[in-house]
C-alpha cells in the first residue's frame, strides 16, 4: 500500500491551512476598517473653504465665542451663520475666491455645506453649555484648534475616551476665564476646582443616563 | 414480527462472544466504507437536506424582519425559540451521561451506544445554542454577552443567569466535541487504513491526527479520554441547571421555583434516553447492528426512562404542592390556570405524554418490544417539549396584573423554525452515520477481547 | 489554460469579496453641517421654544403653547393662561401635532379630481367674485362648520351685507342645536351655560358626560377632579350620572344611572315633581333621594341636561337650577358664542336639489360623509354648477366637488378663536405651509374682491379696529400671553320661565343612540394614528368602532362580542359588530360616529363602520324603534387589555368617604402583608435627587390624556392594529380599566363600579429588571430613575418577562417609519428614536429631567419643584400626576407620598416603586342601595 502522505500532499495541505488563517485574519482587519470613524484622528477635513482656526484663532485671535455664538448656552456650539462670516469678510480678502460659496450662500439664501468633524451617534446626547460651564476647556476636547490650519479630530471621540473624562475629571478642569484660552495654563488645582464648580458624584457623571436618553 | 427481532436479538447476543477483533471491525466500518447506501438513506437524506435549507431561509428572514414574525408579544415576550432551546440541550444530556458517567461507572453496556449517543449530543447542543441567539431582538450584537475589552468599557451584568448561560452552553459544546472526537481517533485511523479512494485516505488520515496505535498512543489516550470524561460528568448536572436558572431566578409565577434545577436535569436526562432510543431502534433494525445493541441497552435505556420520568413526575407534583402550601396567591393560580386556562389541553397531553404513558415501562414485555419501546420514545420527546412550552408561556401569559395578561399564538414561522431545526438535527445525524462509524470501533473490540478472556 | 483569463478570473474574485465585504458591513457616511445664512435674533440651536395659540376643535378654542425644536412643531402644552385649559389639554390637541405632519394632507389645488394650479384658481375665484358683484351673490352659498373666530365673522358680515342675495349654512355633527333651543324656550334667546363645576356640591346630570365633550370639558374635568379629593377644603362633591351610553362620567360618578332615553326623560319630570316636594308612588327610590339631596344642597347644587336630549329637558334643566337656586351660583349664562345657526344643512340640500345654488363654498367641512346619508347630500351636490372645497385633505366631499383647495392647518396660519366662554385667541403659525395651503380669510377676502389680503393683515385690521390705542404692544403681550385680556363674554342675569311638562322621546323597545367618539370624535381625526391607537375608554378597543350594549340588550338579541348585526331604520341598514359594556343602558344600542369613512387617508380609510348611514335628516341624536338582526358572522378587535376583571388582587384600593374617615389608614390593610422585607442587594443612597411619581386614582377619570401626550413626547411608534391585536401596542402608559364586582353578581354586571389605573413604568428601587439584563441595558441610576439604554439593549426580553407590572415595550419590529420625512421632522430630537429589536418604556421624560437638571446646574442653584414635569403630568386635565424631587421634604410628590392613601402596586413583591397611588375615593349616599333599582320599563 502506498503512503497515502506524500510529501506534496503535506505541503499542499499546509498552504492550504495558511490560506486559510490568511482569509480569517483580513476579514477581521477589513471588518476594523469597516467601523472607522469616517474622518481618522488627525486627518485634515476637506472644507468647502478652507477655513483655517490657526488663522483666526491663533494669528488673530479672536474669541471661540464669536463664531460660536452658542457654546455657553445651548447643547450645540453654533455653526456661525453666513452672516457672521461676512461681517468681516465683506471687507477683508473679500475678493478672494476662496470666498464665493459665502457669496453665493448669500445671493441664494442656502447655507453653506460644511463636513462634519466631530461627529457622535445619535443616541448620544452631549450638551456644550454644561462642560463649558463645567471648567472644561475647548482645548480639552478640540485641541490646539489655534494651531490647525484645516480643522481635524485629536479624540477618537468613543465611549472610553467620554468615560476617562468622567470618572476622573480633575486633571481637565480650567479656571472659569481660561477655558476659551488657547492654549490655557496647566492646571495643578483640579481637586479645588472640581470642589468650585461643584462637579456631582462619579457615579452622577458616569450614569447611563447622564449621555444616553 | 416483533417476536422474531427480539429472539434474533437474543440468539446475536451469545453469537456476540464469538466475534474476532477483525470482524467487528469490518462489520462497523463496511456500514460506512460501503459503496451503496440504499434508497432509504438517500430518501431521508433528501428530505432532511430540504427541511434545513428551509431552517436556514427562514433565519435568514427572521434576521432580516425580526423577531415579531413570531407569535411573542408583551407579556409573552418568550417563546418557541426558549422552549425549544431548553429541549435541545435537554436532549444532548443523555449523550453525556451515556458516554462520560457510564464510563466512569464502568458500565460495559454503554460501548456500544455511546459514539451515536454523543453525536446526538453534539448534533442537539448545537442546534440548542443557535436559539439564543435567533431569539434575540438584535442578534448580530450577541457578542455583547461576552466579557471582552471593548471601546465601551462594559462589561456583561453578572447578575443576569443569560450571562452564566452564555458560559454553560459553549463549555458544553467545546467539551462534547472534544470528547466526541478523541474518541473518534482510534477509528478514524481503522477507517483510513481500510479505506479505498486515496480522498477518503487522505481525509480520515487528517483527522487522525496520525494515530499509529502504538502502546504510548493508547495509553495516551486513555488518559485523555478518561479526564474529558471526567469534565464532562459535572456538565451533565450543572448546563440544566444553570438554563434551569434562567427561569428560576424570574419572579414570574411559574418561573420563581426552587424546584427547578433538579426538576430539569432530570427532565433533561429524561428526554435524552428518549431521543437514544428513537435514535437506536431504526439505526441497529436497519444496518442489522442488533448483535451490537442488544435488547440489554434498550431494556437498561427503558429503566432510565421509568427512574427519571419519576423525577419529572415528583417535579410536577411538588410544583402543584408548593403552589398551594405557599399561600401565593399568583402561583397557586398559575397551577390551577395551567390545569384548567386557555393552555389546559397542553399541559393534559403533557401530563399524558410524561407521566401516565411511561408507566407502561414497568412491564417487563414492553420494554421487551422493540416497536412499543419505539413508540414511547417518541411520546416522551413530544410530551417534553410540550413540558418546555408550557412552562415558558402559560407562566407568562397571566401573571400579576390581570390587565397585562395576554395569550400567544405560534405563528407559521414559529412552526417552521422548529420543524427546520428538527430536520437540521436528522441531516446532521444522517451524515454522521454515513461518514463515521456510529459505534466504537476500538471499544466493542476491548468488549469482544473481554467476552473472550472471560470465556 | 492562458494567464490572463486567470488574472481576469482573479480580478473578478477580488471585486467579488469586496462588495460583499461592502455589504456586510458599511462605515458610516461622512455628514454635514448646514449653518444658518441669517441667525434668528435671540435663538438658540437645539434648544426648544414655545409659542402661544389656540387648538381649534368645532370652532372652539383650547389655548396651547407649541414647543418648536430649530423651527418644528413638535409638541402640543396647554397654555396655563388660557380659560379652556390652564396648562391642560385633551387627546385632540394632542394629536393636532400629528395631524400637521401628516403626510396624506392635501398638497395641491385640484379640479374635477384632476392636479391643477393655484394661478388657474385664483382666476376662477376672482371671476366668481365678479360674477357676484354682478347679481349681489343671488345662488351663492356658503357651508362652514362652527365659526367662533371674530375675525372670520366679521368677514362673513361684510359678505352679507356686499351680497344680500348669499346663504350661509352651517353643519356640526355634532350639534348643540337642542341645548340652545332649550335656552330659547326657558329665556326666550339663545344662550350658552358655563357650570362653575368646583362651586356645586350635589351634581346631578341627564345624559350630559362633561368630562368628554364640549369645548370646555378639559377645565370642568379639572375643576370635577379638584373636588373628587377628600383632603379639599369644600369637602368630596357628590355626583349622580343619569346616562343612556356610558361615558368618562358615569365612570367616576358616586351614583350611575343607566337608562335608556326614555326612561331618563320618564325620570327627570319626576325628579322635578320630587324637587316642588310632590309625592310620586312610582318613583323608585334612588330618585327621591336624589330629589332630597339636591334640595338640602340648594343654591351649590347642579342639573346638567347633555346635549343629546330634546329641548324640553334642557329647558327643564334650567328651570331646576332656577327653583334650586342655583344659578349665578354654580351656573351662568352668557351670549352663545358660535352665533345662532343661520340656515341649516337640509336647507341648504333642498336648495341645491332645486338647482337654486350656482356656487357652493363649503369652508372645512366634510358634510359629503358627516351629512345624514338619508340626506343625500352628495346627490344633491351634483346639482351645484361650481362646488368649492377648502381643507386639509382631499376627502369625501374634496372629491366630490369641482374645485379643492388646500387649507394651511391651524399651526400654519394666521386666525383666531374664542374658547367657551367668549375669550378670544390669535391663532399663529409656527411654520410655513408645508404643503401650500390658504386660509378661509384669504378665500373669502378673495370673494369680497380684495384680492392680495393676507390672513395676517385681516386678523390684525380686525382687532387693530377694536384696539387702536397702541395696537402694536397689545399685539405683542396678547401673541405672548395667547389669551386677550378680558374678552370674555359678561355673565347674563336671565330668569328661566317655567316649562309644561311635554314628553318628546317615546319608549322603543330599542332606541340607537349616536355619539362622539372618544378616539376619532366626528370623524375629523380618523387619520390619526396616536388617536385610532388610543384605547378606546372601557373597552380598551382600537382601530375600530362597535355598536355598544348593555349585557342584558346583548342576551335578548343572543349576540356576543364580535357577532356582526344588521341595523335597521326605515329603510336604512348598516352592518356592526357587536361590543358588549357593562353599564350600558338596556334597550338602546350606543354607535360611535366617524367611522367607515372612504378618503380619509391611509390609516383611517375603511376603518370601523359608518353610523351616519343611520343618522336621520335633522342628525337628530336617537333613533328610536331600530330593527337588530344578528347576521351570525364574526368580527374580531384589536384590544389593549382583555382582561377587565381584577381576579380578586385588587390592584386599585378604593373606599368610600365614610370608610376613609372611620379608617384613615384604610390601605396599609392590604399592603401591609410583607413591607420592609429585606434584600440581598445593598441600598443606593441619593445624594442629590430621588425622582419619584405619585397618581392620585381619586381624580383620574380614564381620559386618556396622558397615554397620547407620552406618545408625542417620546416618540412612540404607532403599531397598527394587527399588531395591537398581537399583543404589541408600545404605549409607555396605559390606562387600566377593571370592572368591580364578580362575573357571577347579576347587578354587578349590569351595572359595575369601574376602577381607572394609569400604568407607567414603576421606577423600582429595586428593580427586577435591572437583575436579568445581561448586557446591562436598564440600569439603576444616581437619581433612582430606572434608565433604559437602546443603544446597549440586545433585545433578550428578560426584563419584560421579569418586570410585574408589564409596562416594558419592545420594538418586534421596524415600527418607527425611516421613510417619510414628514415624521421624521415630527419627531422629538431630544429623544432617541428606537430601532427594531430593542426594548423601551417610560423615562419619566428624562429628557426633561437632563433638561432641567443642566439649566440648573448652570445657574448653581438646585431645580425647583415644579421645574420639571413630566409630558403626562402637564397633560392631565385634572392634575392627578404628581412629579417631583422625593429628597425634598415639601415637594408636592413628597408630600403626596405621606398621605394617608398613598401604596404601592404590588407592593408584596418588594420591588419598592417610585410610583406609588393614592386610593380611590368615592363619596356615595348612604341611603341609596348599592344596586339602584330601575324604574320598571312598562312594556317588559
Amino acid at each position: 500500500m502506498p503512503q497515502v502522505f506524500s510529501l506534496r500532499r503535506v505541503l499542499l495541505i499546509k498552504l492550504g491551512s495558511l490560506v486559510l488563517l490568511i482569509v480569517v485574519a483580513a476579514t477581521l482587519v477589513v471588518m476594523h476598517w469597516q467601523m472607522q470613524y469616517p474622518n481618522a484622528v488627525g486627518a485634515p477635513v476637506r472644507q468647502p473653504i478652507p477655513f483655517s482656526h490657526k488663522h483666526h484663532v491663533g494669528d488673530d485671535g479672536i474669541d471661540c465665542r464669536y463664531c460660536h455664538t452658542s457654546v455657553e448656552r445651548g447643547s450645540s456650539a453654533g455653526l456661525p451663520s453666513t452672516q457672521i462670516c461676512l461681517s468681516c469678510h465683506s471687507q477683508l480678502f473679500s475678493d478672494a475666491n476662496i470666498f464665493n460659496p459665502l457669496f453665493s450662500s448669500m445671493q441664494s439664501n442656502r447655507s453653506v455645506v460644511w463636513t462634519r468633524v466631530h461627529d457622535l451617534p445619535d443616541f448620544v446626547y452631549f450638551d456644550h453649555s454644561i462642560h463649558v460651564a463645567k471648567g472644561v476647556a475647548c482645548v480639552e476636547c478640540h485641541g490646539r484648534i489655534d494651531q490647525m490650519p484645516l480643522t481635524w479630530r485629536v479624540a477618537s471621540l468613543d465611549m472610553q475616551w467620554c468615560l476617562d473624562c468622567h470618572r476622573a475629571p480633575q486633571p481637565h478642569l480650567h479656571a472659569a476665564n481660561e477655558i476659551f484660552a488657547m492654549p490655557p495654563p496647566a492646571v495643578s488645582n483640579g481637586e479645588q476646582l472640581s470642589g468650585f464648580y461643584h462637579l456631582r458624584s462619579r457615579q452622577r457623571l458616569t450614569d447611563c443616563s447622564t449621555c444616553h436618553r | 414480527m416483533l417476536e422474531q427481532l427480539t429472539t434474533h436479538a437474543r440468539d446475536a447476543e451469545q453469537k456476540n462472544k464469538r466475534w474476532s477483533y477483525a470482524s467487528i471491525s469490518d462489520h462497523i466500518a463496511d456500514i460506512v466504507l460501503r459503496k451503496n447506501f440504499g434508497w432509504r438513506w438517500w430518501l431521508l437524506l433528501g428530505i432532511s437536506s430540504a427541511g434545513t435549507l428551509i431552517f436556514f431561509g427562514a433565519i435568514a428572514y427572521l434576521f432580516s424582519v425580526g423577531v415579531g414574525i413570531w407569535g411573542i408579544d408583551i407579556p409573552v415576550a418568550w417563546g418557541f425559540a426558549i422552549g425549544n432551546f431548553v429541549w435541545w440541550i435537554g436532549i444532548g444530556h443523555a449523550g453525556t451521561f451515556i458516554s462520560a458517567v457510564l464510563l466512569l461507572l464502568r458500565q460495559r453496556w454503554r460501548t456500544s451506544i455511546n459514539r451515536f449517543a454523543e453525536a446526538m449530543t453534539l448534533f442537539a447542543a448545537s442546534i440548542a445554542g443557535l436559539f439564543p441567539i435567533l431569539h434575540l431582538g438584535r442578534p448580530w450584537f450577541f457578542y455583547w454577552l461576552l466579557p471582552y475589552p471593548d471601546v465601551m468599557n462594559v462589561w456583561p451584568q453578572w447578575r443576569s443567569p443569560l450571562v452564566w448561560d452564555f458560559f454553560a452552553i459553549s463549555t458544553y459544546i467545546t467539551v462534547s466535541l472534544l470528547f466526541w472526537y478523541v474518541g473518534l481517533i482510534p477509528d478514524l485511523a481503522t477507517l483510513r487504513d481500510r479505506a479505498h479512494g486515496t480522498r477518503a485516505q487522505i481525509i480520515y488520515g487528517l483527522f487522525a491526527l496520525g494515530w499509529r496505535g502504538d502502546a504510548i498512543h493508547w495509553a495516551r489516550f486513555e488518559q485523555a479520554y478518561l479526564l474529558l470524561a471526567g469534565l464532562a460528568t459535572p456538565l451533565v448536572v450543572s448546563v440544566h441547571s444553570i438554563v434551569s436558572l434562567d427561569f428560576a431566578i424570574g419572579n414570574t409565577p411559574g418561573y420563581h421555583s426552587t424546584i427547578f434545577p433538579p426538576y430539569f436535569v432530570a427532565g433533561a436526562l429524561f428526554s435524552g434516553f428518549a431521543m437514544v432510543l428513537t435514535l437506536a431502534i431504526p439505526l441497529r433494525h436497519y444496518f442489522h447492528l442488533e448483535q451490537f445493541i442488544t435488547p440489554v441497552h434498550l431494556n437498561n435505556a427503558a429503566k432510565v426512562l421509568l427512574a427519571t420520568g419519576a423525577i419529572v413526575t415528583y417535579g410536577y407534583a411538588s410544583e402543584i404542592f408548593m403552589a398551594f402550601y405557599s399561600d401565593d396567591p399568583y402561583e397557586r393560580y398559575v397551577a390551577i390556570n395551567r390545569a384548567t386556562g386557555p393552555y389546559a389541553p397542553v399541559y393534559w397531553t403533557m401530563l399524558c405524554c410524561n407521566v401516565a404513558l411511561p408507566q407502561l415501562l414497568w412491564f417487563k414485555r414492553v420494554r421487551h418490544s422493540i416497536a412499543t419501546l419505539f413508540a414511547i420514545s417518541l411520546v416522551i420527546n413530544i410530551g417534553m417539549w410540550l413540558e418546555r412550552m408550557m412552562i415558558v408561556i402559560t407562566s407568562l401569559h397571566r401573571d400579576f396584573l390581570p390587565s397585562a395578561w395576554g395569550m400567544f399564538w405560534p405563528t407559521r414561522w414559529d412552526w417552521i423554525i422548529f420543524f427546520g431545526s428538527v430536520a437540521l438535527f436528522v441531516f446532521l445525524f444522517l451524515m454522521f452515520i454515513r461518514l463515521l462509524p456510529a459505534i466504537s470501533i476500538f471499544e466493542m473490540r476491548q468488549l469482544g477481547h473481554a467476552a473472550e478472556s472471560s470465556q | 489554460m492562458n494567464i490572463s483569463l486567470d488574472r481576469r478570473q482573479f480580478i473578478k474574485l477580488i471585486a467579488a469579496t469586496g462588495a460583499i465585504a461592502q455589504t456586510a458591513c458599511s462605515r458610516p457616511p461622512p455628514e454635514t453641517i448646514l449653518p444658518y445664512v441669517h441667525m434668528p435674533e435671540r435663538m438658540l440651536p437645539g434648544a426648544p421654544e414655545y409659542y402661544a395659540t389656540a387648538f381649534v376643535q368645532h370652532g372652539y378654542a383650547i389655548g396651547v403653547l407649541i414647543e418648536s425644536n430649530m423651527g418644528r412643531p413638535i409638541k402640543i402644552e396647554g397654555n396655563p393662561h388660557h380659560p379652556a385649559s390652564r396648562g391642560a389639554t385633551n387627546t385632540f390637541a394632542q394629536a393636532s401635532i400629528l395631524q400637521l405632519w401628516d403626510p396624506d394632507r392635501s398638497r395641491s389645488v385640484r379640479r374635477d379630481g384632476i392636479v391643477s394650479t393655484w394661478s388657474e384658481w385664483l382666476s376662477a375665484i376672482s371671476s366668481i367674485s365678479v360674477e357676484a358683484q354682478k347679481n349681489r351673490g343671488a345662488g351663492l352659498r356658503i357651508l362652514t362648520g362652527n365659526i367662533t373666530s371674530p375675525t372670520l365673522l366679521a368677514q362673513l358680515q361684510q359678505l352679507k351685507i356686499q351680497f344680500p342675495n348669499l346663504h350661509w349654512h352651517t353643519y356640526e355633527p355634532l350639534h348643540n342645536d337642542n341645548a340652545s333651543a332649550g335656552a330659547t324656550l326657558a329665556f326666550g334667546k339663545p344662550l350658552d351655560v358655563i357650570y362653575r363645576i368646583e362651586r356645586a356640591n350635589v351634581i346631578v346630570t341627564l345624559d350630559a358626560d362633561f368630562l368628554s365633550h364640549g369645548p370646555a370639558a378639559t377645565i370642568y374635568a379639572r375643576e370635577f377632579a379638584a373636588r373628587r379629593r377628600p383632603d379639599h377644603a369644600a369637602g368630596m362633591n357628590r355626583v349622580y350620572a343619569l346616562e343612556c351610553s356610558p361615558g368618562l362620567l358615569g365612570t367616576v360618578a358616586d351614583h350611575r344611572i343607566p337608562l335608556s332615553p326614555a326612561e331618563l326623560e320618564r325620570a327627570a319630570w319626576q325628579l322635578a315633581e320630587l324637587i316642588e316636594g310632590n309625592t310620586i308612588n312610582d318613583a323608585p327610590n334612588w330618585l327621591q333621594q336624589i330629589a332630597l339631596d339636591l334640595n338640602r344642597h340648594r343654591g351649590e347644587s347642579l342639573i346638567i341636561a347633555g346635549p343629546r336630549l330634546p329641548p324640553s329637558l334642557h329647558a327643564l334643566a334650567h328651570s331646576l337650577n332656577e327653583r334650586l337656586n342655583n344659578s349665578q351660583h354654580t351656573i351662568q349664562y352668557i351670549a352663545p358664542v358660535v352665533p345662532p345657526q343661520n340656515a341649516s344643512l337640509q336647507e341648504l340640500v333642498s336648495a341645491m336639489s332645486d338647482g337654486g345654488v350656482d356656487t357652493l363654498f363649503i369652508l372645512n367641512n366634510n358634510a359629503v360623509y358627516q351629512a345624514p346619508a338619508a340626506l343625500e347630500f352628495s346627490a344633491a351636490l351634483k346639482h351645484v354648477r361650481c362646488s368649492i372645497h377648502a381643507g386639509f385633505y382631499v376627502d369625501e366631499t374634496a372629491r366630490q366637488c369641482q374645485w379643492h383647495v388646500p387649507l394651511a392647518h391651524t399651526y400654519e396660519q394666521w386666525s383666531d378663536a374664542r374658547a367657551y366662554d367668549g375669550t378670544a385667541t390669535i391663532v399663529q403659525p409656527l411654520i410655513a405651509p408645508l404643503y401650500g395651503g390658504t386660509s378661509p380669510h384669504e378665500i373669502l377676502n378673495r370673494l369680497l374682491g380684495n384680492e392680495s389680503r393676507s390672513a395676517y393683515d385681516t386678523v390684525r385690521a380686525y382687532w387693530r379696529s377694536l384696539r387702536s390705542e397702541n395696537f402694536d404692544a397689545f399685539w405683542q403681550s396678547v401673541l405672548q400671553r395667547g389669551v386677550i385680556a378680558d374678552s370674555a363674554f359678561p355673565s347674563q342675569t336671565v330668569v328661566a320661565r317655567p316649562v309644561e311638562k311635554s314628553r318628546a322621546l317615546n319608549d322603543a323597545s330599542l332606541t340607537a343612540i349616536f355619539a362622539a367618539d372618544p378616539a376619532v370624535d366626528d370623524g375629523e381625526y380618523s387619520n390619526n394614528g396616536w388617536l385610532q391607537e388610543l384605547p378606546r375608554p372601557l373597552s380598551a378597543m382600537t382601530w375600530d368602532n362597535a355598536a355598544l350594549m348593555s349585557v342584558a340588550t346583548a342576551r335578548r338579541y343572543n349576540v356576543n362580542n364580535g357577532d356582526i348585526v344588521e341595523l335597521q331604520h326605515n329603510g336604512r341598514r348598516l352592518q356592526t359588530p357587536v361590543w358588549i359594556v357593562p353599564g350600558h343602558a338596556d334597550r338602546a344600542i350606543t354607535l360611535p360616529l366617524g367611522y367607515g369613512r372612504w378618503a380619509a387617508g391611509n390609516s383611517g380609510n375603511g376603518v370601523g363602520f359608518n353610523a351616519y348611514a343611520l343618522r336621520p335628516v335633522d342628525s337628530s341624536w336617537f333613533i328610536d324603534g331600530i330593527q337588530l338582526r344578528k347576521l351570525g358572522t364574526r368580527y374580531s378587535f384589536a384590544l389593549t387589555q382583555t382582561q377587565t376583571d381584577s381576579a380578586d388582587r385588587k390592584p386599585v384600593l378604593h373606599a368610600t368617604l365614610t370608610e376613609l374617615r372611620a379608617q384613615p389608614e384604610f390601605v396599609r390593610i392590604d399592603t401591609e402583608k410583607n413591607s420592609g422585607a429585606g434584600s440581598l442587594y445593598p441600598e443606593y443612597s441619593y445624594d442629590n435627587y430621588k425622582w419619584g411619581m405619585t397618581i392620585d386614582l381619586s381624580a383620574c377619570i380614564g381620559c386618556n390624556a396622558c397615554t397620547i401626550a407620552c406618545q408625542a413626547e417620546n416618540n412612540i411608534p404607532v403599531v397598527g392594529k394587527n399588531e395591537v391585536a398581537r399583543g404589541r401596542h408600545m404605549h409607555w402608559i396605559r390606562v387600566d380599566h377593571y370592572f368591580e364586582g364578580s362575573k357571577e353578581d347579576e347587578s354587578a354586571q349590569k351595572n359595575p363600579t369601574v376602577l381607572y389605573q394609569p400604568v407607567p413604568c414603576m421606577h423600582c428601587e429595586r428593580a427586577p429588571c435591572e437583575e436579568v439584563c445581561p448586557v446591562g441595558a436598564t440600569m439603576h441610576d444616581s437619581e433612582g430613575l430606572n434608565v433604559q439604554v437602546y443603544n446597549r439593549c440586545v433585545g433578550t426580553r428578560f426584563c419584560s418577562n421579569n418586570c410585574p407590572y408589564k409596562v416594558r415595550r419592545f420594538n418586534f419590529l421596524q415600527y418607527a417609519d425611516r421613510e417619510r420625512e414628514s415624521l421624521k421632522a415630527q419627531r422629538n430630537p431630544e429623544v432617541t428614536v428606537r430601532q427594531r429589536g430593542v426594548m423601551e418604556k417610560c423615562t419619566y421624560c428624562l429628557q426633561r429631567i437632563t433638561r432641567g437638571r443642566i439649566e440648573a446646574e448652570k445657574r448653581g442653584t438646585p431645580l425647583r419643584d415644579g421645574e420639571i414635569v413630566t409630558a403626562c403630568q402637564a397633560v392631565c386635565p385634572t392634575q392627578a400626576i404628581a412629579f417631583g424631587n422625593l429628597n425634598d421634604g415639601d415637594s408636592a410628590v413628597a408630600r403626596a407620598q405621606h398621605s394617608s392613601r398613598n401604596y404601592t402596586l404590588l407592593e408584596e413583591l418588594n420591588t419598592k416603586p417610585r410610583t406609588t397611588y393614592l386610593a380611590k375615593i368615592s363619596n356615595p349616599n348612604a341611603s341609596i342601595s348599592a344596586q339602584l333599582s330601575k324604574p320598571e320599563p312598562r312594556d317588559a
